[in-house]
Parts: structure tokens; C-alpha cells; sequence
């Protein structure tokens, strides 16, 4: 139990950074809430329920979770070889992941192509296991998975590195292997970390643009061809800006919910 | 019961080498040293936590130097908050028997019987974060020693507790120790944790061993200036050894000349423990060769004991008791009798 001990008058400069965060606060908050509010609910839903609205969301959610899925498969034991281990070019390796952040996206979805080109090493191994990637849902995922991915494994890294490499030391020397303690001990314990990390993940592949509309503008899914919901967003505003807003609020509404939800299930039990 | 021969491990900026340890069955074994001498980095090697350079090490009659760590029966037990935080104390110590695919029932029976041992029955059901450090501690020891391990590590056990619990834990050590005869090796760099606990002590020094031996050893013969510092031998003096009379060496130390059952030529280095030195208003007759007046230069409360510095010339440092303190009632400056018996006077 917290308790205010006594109303302490604000000096000038607190005054100061209290407006000027305020401001920045609406100057997040505002743009999305007025888009969701645009609309009534009978609105939205009715949007929702157009065919190339409902694939779309359909194709994005499960393109976005595909990916992180993958991304959890990969760049987990990554974060903690990085987490554990010191060697040299460790610091290159860790700017090596960070780069799909920095890079345009629409470069990394011309770069994506490049090597996922049916004639490249990796879209020969694509093309072997019956899946294309021009235009279609493995496409999505991997320039999903491309952008998105640095934010899991930045989160797992700093999640393992949190773990006391004792515990692990301990539960060696209980008997249990290398892979016994690193599931039950290191994995739970930095669970937490590389759960948020997924969701962050998983949020930003929803809502990727750039990558995604070089590499499919529309994808076959499941008999549809869906475009993922940014591209239908900017894909109606050619319409104008009636056109673009409820898709927008849906996006936005979507991405919000599942983002609040999740992180809620990460910090659940854990005092503020 | 545990032997390491030619030890070898990299520390990054030092090695540690030339370790070589014998370790009887049953035996209290500390293994003493400053921080950064490597300490851990040793008890880790033994355990299979860290990679070896070179050497051996033999558990029994067996050589366990590249078995993985869950396959050595080497339980560790460190400093401090090393509970599995997600498993409660009961899950923290069947920890090691769950992976030994151990049948539930006698999970069971063998937590109960430990926890007995230990004095924790109380606590299974909690949860580590609500435990005291000296809780905390004995669940680690009750969760090593569940497995029955060949040998306990224990890696600065107390360091992080208050000093009364620190004492209570050494005396429930101890007895632990003698119910469940247990080899352990006991990291610490507490002279007087180790002097009380340990059957043997090895001083390790910049990745070395400095010295094996009993407590008595090390108090009565450190083989080098570093052990006696160590051993809060506050009296290192330099000499010169001018010549031998009835059995005793003589030592001049700036025009003091001292007697020390020794053999000794040329210049040399002598330690003298604080509280062998007796302090008297009176010269006193006894069969003690030494025996000086000097002048109290500083007198320093030190809690247990008052260390008193009497300048003779040289300096020495000696304790005494709060109790003696009183009854000599001293102050600085006064005059005062030292008395100290050749043997108490060591040569390196």
C-alpha cells in the first residue's frame, strides 16, 4: 500500500514538464481515438462484415502470428546463446538483428525479394516445399517476421540475461541436462520477457506496410485474395477519406485490444 | 574422497593452476582466500560448471573430469538468492529428485526426512521471496542435500547473512556436518569462519594454493607473510638472527633482541599472534623468554577484544580481553610489561 505522504507544491519547471507531457500524451492518443470514434458501431461492424474486410483481418492476424511463431522458433535460442555467451563479433551479431529496424521497409521488402526470388538460394528451398512467396500468405509472414522480429529477440535477450546464470548452475548440479534446466528454469523464468516480446512482435507484423506491399499487394488465402489490413487502409483512401476511415478505426481498434489483452495476460500478478 | 590433481583454469585476467587437494571422506573443508582469488571459479570446476584447462579431478576412485555436472553427484549451495523464484520451497527441494524421475511417495518421504534435518518443516508451502536470508540459505542446503551428493560445495554460505545469524548458521553446519557424515568443501574469506568449521583449510592465493593444513597450522606456522596476514597474525616483523643460546634462536629487531624457538641465520621474517602476547603492569615471573617494558601507543575497541599497540621499539599489537582490560586499567602512554614465550614467535 502506497500512500501520498504530503501534497508537495510543484516548482516551475514540474509545471512546465507537466503540460509539455500532457501535450505529447494527446498528441498520441488523440489521432487514434478520433479515427475509432469517427464511426458509429453499426458502422464498423458492417464494414467488418465486407468480404474483403474480414479476409483481410483474417490473413493479417494469422500472417502476424505465423510469424512470430517463427520467430519464437529462431530467435529464441539466439536471445540466449547472446544472453549466455561472450565471443567476438557478439556486438556485430546483435546489430545484425537490430537492422530491419533501421533499414526502409519497402527496401527490405525489394531486399525480401531479392533472395526469396525463386532463383535464390532460399526461394529454391521455398519453391522445393511447395510454397511461393511472391504474392502469397508465406510471403506476408516473412516480410512480417523480417521487420518484427528484432523486438522478440532484443526482449528474450534481456529476459535471459534477468536470469541468475546460478540458478541454472544449481539445477545442473541437481541432475538436471543442459536442455532440462534451460525449459524448466531459464525458459519460465524469463517467460515473461519473451511473452511481451511475442506480443510486441505480433503487433508491429500487423501493422506492417512497406515490406508488404512490394512483396504482395494481395495474397492468395485460403480461396481469397486478401490484401493485410495497412494495405487495405491505404488501398480505400485512393477512395478518400470516408472510404479509408472505418477500415482504419477496425485496424487500429483490432491492434489495440489484442495489444492490451495480451500484455495484460504478461504482467498478470505483478504489482505496478 | 575427492582428489584434484594439477588443477588448471583459465579466469580470464589470471589462471588458476598447480591446485592439488586431497580431501578425506567425511572431512569439513574449507578452502580460504580474498575475493577475486578465485574462489568460486575452483568450487565451479570441481561441480563441472566451468571448463577446465588441464588436470584432474577424481571423486573416489573415479575421475569425474569431463562428466557433465548432473552426472558428478556434486551438490552446490551458494551465496545467496539461488531458490528457484517460480517453485516453492517444497518444488525447490524435490527439484533434484524430480529429475532423477524419483516416485512421488518417496519424494515425499525424503523432503519430510530432510527438511527434519535441516529445521525448515515449517516453510514448505511458501514461496522464496518470503523467506530471510538464513531461511532462504537452509532451503538451498536441504535442496543440495536431498540428492545425497558425494561432496557439498558450498560457495560463501553465510557472507550474505547478519552476523548473528552468521553464527547460528555456522553452529547448525556443524551439526548437520556430524549427522549426516558428508564431505563438504567450504568457500569463504572469513579467517574465523574457517578456523571455526573447517578440519582442514587451503589459503588460495592469485590462483594458487598458498598453504593446506589444520586450523592450528595455520595459526601457529603460516608458511608465508600472505597466510599469517590472513590468519589476523598482526605482528610481521624483520630481523636479524644473531646467533643461537640455549635452544632458542636470538633475533635482533632494531635493538630489541627477541628469542624464537626457530632455526634462523641472516635477515628474516617472524609473525607473532596478538593474543599470545601477555600484558602486565608488573614484569612477570614465568618460563616465557621474552619479556620487554614498553609504552601503549594506541589502544583500538574492537568489540569481543581491545587491541592494545605497545611500543617497545618495535611495535606490538597485542589483544586482550574487555575483562583484563579493565583490571590493567591502561591508557596511552602509560607503561606496560609485555611477555611472550619463544614458541609463540614463528620464522618464515
Amino acid at each position: 500500500m502506497t500512500k501520498m505522504s504530503g501534497w508537495k507544491k510543484p516548482g516551475s519547471m514540474e509545471i512546465v514538464f507537466i503540460l509539455l507531457g500532457a501535450l505529447m500524451l494527446l498528441f498520441i492518443f488523440a489521432p487514434p481515438l478520433k479515427t475509432v470514434f469517427s464511426s458509429s458501431p453499426t458502422t464498423l461492424w458492417n464494414t467488418l462484415l465486407e468480404e474483403d474486410v474480414y479476409t483481410s483481418v483474417l490473413l493479417t492476424i494469422c500472417a502476424a502470428l505465423v510469424a512470430t511463431l517463427m520467430g519464437l522458433l529462431l530467435g529464441v535460442p539466439l536471445a540466449y546463446l547472446l544472453a549466455r555467451h561472450k565471443f567476438r563479433g557478439k556486438r556485430f551479431i546483435e546489430a545484425i538483428i537490430d537492422v530491419p529496424i533501421v533499414i526502409p521497409h519497402s527496401a527490405a521488402g525489394v531486399a525480401l525479394l531479392f533472395v526469396f526470388g525463386s532463383n535464390f538460394f532460399f526461394g529454391k528451398i521455398l519453391n522445393g516445399i511447395g510454397l511461393g512467396f511472391f504474392r502469397s500468405f508465406t510471403g506476408v509472414a516473412i516480410a512480417m517476421m523480417f521487420v518484427s522480429v528484432p523486438f522478440l529477440i532484443d526482449a528474450a535477450k534481456e529476459g535471459f540475461k534477468a536470469v541468475d546464470v546460478r540458478l541454472e548452475n544449481v539445477a545442473r548440479t541437481l541432475g538436471a541436462s543442459a536442455w532440462k534446466s534451460f525449459f524448466r528454469i531459464s525458459l519460465p523464468l524469463a517467460w515473461r520477457s519473451i511473452f511481451s516480446g511475442s506480443v510486441l512482435m505480433w503487433a508491429r507484423g500487423l501493422s506492417e506496410f512497406g515490406a508488404i506491399i512490394i512483396i504482395a499487394y494481395s495474397a492468395s488465402f485460403l480461396g481469397w485474395t486478401p490484401k493485410v489490413l495497412p494495405v487495405l487502409v491505404a488501398n480505400r483512401f485512393d477512395f478518400g477519406l470516408d472510404y479509408a476511415q472505418p477500415v482504419a478505426a477496425i485496424a487500429i481498434l483490432i491492434s489495440l485490444i489484442a495489444f492490451i489483452a495480451l500484455r495484460s495476460i504478461a504482467y498478470r500478478g505483478e504489482k505496478a | 574422497m575427492i582428489s584434484i590433481k594439477n588443477l588448471k583454469v583459465n579466469l580470464g585476467d589470471f589462471l588458476l593452476q598447480n591446485i592439488n587437494l586431497d580431501i578425506e571422506p567425511g572431512e569439513y573443508f574449507i578452502i580460504l582466500g580474498p575475493t577475486g582469488a578465485g574462489k568460486t571459479v575452483l568450487l565451479e570446476s570441481i561441480a563441472g560448471l566451468y571448463p577446465v584447462l588441464g588436470g584432474n579431478v577424481w571423486v573416489g576412485d573415479k575421475e569425474i573430469t569431463g562428466l557433465s555436472p548432473e552426472k558428478r553427484e556434486i551438490g552446490i549451495v551458494y551465496q545467496d538468492q539461488v531458490l528457484f523464484p517460480h517453485l516453492s520451497v517444497e518444488k525447490n527441494i524435490a527439484f533434484g529428485l524430480k529429475m532423477r524421475k524419483c516416485p512421488k511417495n518417496e519424494t515425499k518421504a525424503k523432503v519430510d526426512a530432510i527438511v527434519e534435518v535441516v529445521g525448515i518443516s515449517h516453510l514448505l508451502k511458501r514461496s522464496p521471496a518470503t523467506l530471510s536470508g538464513g531461511e532462504k540459505q537452509k532451503v538451498a542446503l536441504a535442496r543440495a542435500l536431498v540428492i545425497q551428493p558425494k561432496v557439498l560445495l558450498l560457495d560463501e554460505p553465510l557472507s550474505a547473512l547478519d552476523p548473528e545469524t552468521r553464527e547460528r548458521m555456522q553452529r547448525e553446519l556443524r551439526g548437520i556436518h556430524s549427522r549426516i557424515e558428508l564431505t563438504i568443501i567450504h568457500v569463504t574469506h572469513d579467517f574465523e569462519e574457517a578456523i571455526a568449521l573447517g578440519h582442514r583449510v587451503a589459503v588460495l592465493n592469485d590462483g594458487c594454493i598458498a598453504q593446506v593444513g589444520t586450523p592450528e597450522e595455520f595459526l601457529r606456522r603460516p608458511s608465508s607473510e600472505f597466510v599469517a596476514r590472513f590468519a589476523l597474525t598482526r605482528n610481521i616483523l624483520s630481523g636479524r638472527a644473531m646467533g643461537a643460546e640455549n635452544g632458542c634462536t636470538i633475533i635482533d629487531i632494531g635493538g630489541t633482541q627477541l628469542r624464537a624457538i626457530a632455526e634462523a641465520k641472516g635477515q628474516v621474517r617472524l609473525s607473532l599472534r596478538p593474543e599470545d602476547i601477555l600484558i602486565s603492569r608488573e614484569p612477570v615471573q614465568s618460563t616465557a623468554r621474552n619479556c620487554f617494558l614498553g609504552v601503549v601507543n594506541d589502544i583500538t575497541d574492537r568489540g569481543s577484544v581491545i587491541c592494545i599497540t605497545v611500543t617497545v621499539p618495535p611495535d606490538f599489537i597485542c589483544t586482550v580481553t574487555r575483562q583484563a582490560f579493565d583490571e590493567l586499567k591502561l591508557s596511552k602512554g602509560g607503561e606496560v610489561w609485555i611477555t611472550f614465550k619463544a614458541a609463540a614467535v614463528h620464522v618464515f
